[in-house]
């Protein structure tokens, strides 16, 4: 990656207007202001018409609209906000198994972060970039998308989006709880160039660390997290250190 | 006929302001700058801008002081939650007097 941005060296210029219908505090308009900081003026979007009907549908959706588009090589950028809906309606109906929490509930990005997959499903997608953000860090967003646009073909990005309402939290805390889903090792910040996987940004500081925060921390902040018992946070907690121990030893 | 006036005659969309009204008038609380605690206040020069980056309605300027538009800030509290030094405070909207909300 080039020169980091920061707060100051960020466009001022804006195309995102206030107003919007997003709930207070949906971590939603950071990305997409950002987002579209970095794309510039000459930029076509398709909004969804409402996040909590799209994030429904949006995983199948999202692997056929994303084969096709990557099966003509078409030259765009996808982007998957994810805000869990899935993972909400999931736990609320069965209280989940914890492997569930992790990864059946939002299927896509589940299979992108067993990270041995990865290259495979890009390759069968031809994608020549993929990436892991946050509505908490958006300037390593930001940096991403300048990144890859530059490369051919298709590009994906999956945001995570804090959700007041959905999650259970009072919306002051959102970047807050963000920016815990990436310190406790829950959810990863990376990039992956051409099949070259790197964790960006604080999860690439984290491996220096060699520190989580107890993933606990981080349902505890949610209210939809309640019903997960301490058995299944300690399931939760394993799954993190093993993934984590991962990249400890490639950094070795 | 030209294509000057194309504009004026096609129908168009024109994002603006207030796709979900005056948004403003969702807000409990308020939030309240206190300039003697914010960073580029003190020091007269541009810095920190925190706030203006994870403001998810785009409504806090980045100046000295760094400004809100109470006419769309929906009372999130992020800007005060994410302020290294607390100079944001959030306030109950009663406290203010009705003139003072419009
Ligand atoms: S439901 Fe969640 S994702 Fe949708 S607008 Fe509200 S906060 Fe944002
Ligand atoms: S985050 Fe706080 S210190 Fe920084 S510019 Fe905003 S009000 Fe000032
Ligand atoms: S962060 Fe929230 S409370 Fe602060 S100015 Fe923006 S909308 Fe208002």
């Amino acid at each position: 990656m080039q020169v980091k941005t920061t707060i100051l060296s960020l466009p001022t210029e804006e195309f995102v207007h206030p107003g919007t219908r997003a709930c207070t505090g949906c971590g939603l308009a950071i990305a997409y202001r950002v987002g579209l900081k970095a794309l510039g003026k000459d930029t076509m979007l398709v909004v969804p018409p409402s996040c909590l009907t799209v994030l429904q549908g949006l995983f199948p959706v999202a692997s056929t609209a994303l084969s096709g588009a990557a099966e003509r090589g078409d030259n765009f950028i996808y982007f998957c906000y994810d805000n869990e809906g899935y993972m909400n309606t999931g736990a609320q109906r069965s209280g989940t198994t914890p492997i569930g929490a992790i990864t059946a509930n939002t299927p896509f990005k589940g299979k992108l972060q067993q990270k041995k997959d990865v290259p495979a499903i890009m390759a069968a997608h031809k994608l020549s970039y993929v990436a892991a953000c946050s509505a908490a860090y958006p300037l390593d967003l930001f940096d991403k998308i300048k990144n890859c646009m530059h490369l051919p073909g298709t590009k994906y990005f999956h945001i995570h989006i804090p959700c007041p309402p959905g999650w259970g939290y009072d919306p002051r805390y959102g970047i807050k709880i963000g920016r815990l889903a990436v310190e406790t090792g829950y959810y990863d910040l990376y990039e992956i160039v051409n099949g070259e996987f790197k964790l960006t940004a604080a999860s690439e500081k984290l491996v220096e660390k060699r520190k989580l925060v107890p993933v606990q921390e981080y349902f505890r902040t949610q209210s939809r997290f309640r019903l997960l018992t301490d058995a299944q946070i300690a399931d939760i907690q394993q799954k993190i250190d093993e993934k984590w121990a991962g990249y400890y030893n490639k950094d070795e | 006929m030209g294509t000057r006036n194309y504009r004026r005659k096609t129908s168009h969309s024109e994002h603006g302001p207030g796709d979900g009204g005056r948004t403003g008038s969702w807000r409990v609380e308020r939030p309240v700058l206190d300039q003697s605690l914010c960073i580029p206040c003190k020091r007269n020069k541009e810095a920190c801008f925190i706030c203006w980056l994870f403001c998810p309605e785009i409504v806090i300027s980045r100046t000295i002081p760094p400004r809100v538009d109470l006419e769309y800030c929906k009372g999130c509290g992020i800007c005060a939650e994410e302020c290294p030094t607390r100079a944001i405070t959030m306030v109950d909207e009663a406290k203010f007097s009705e003139e003072d909300k419009e």
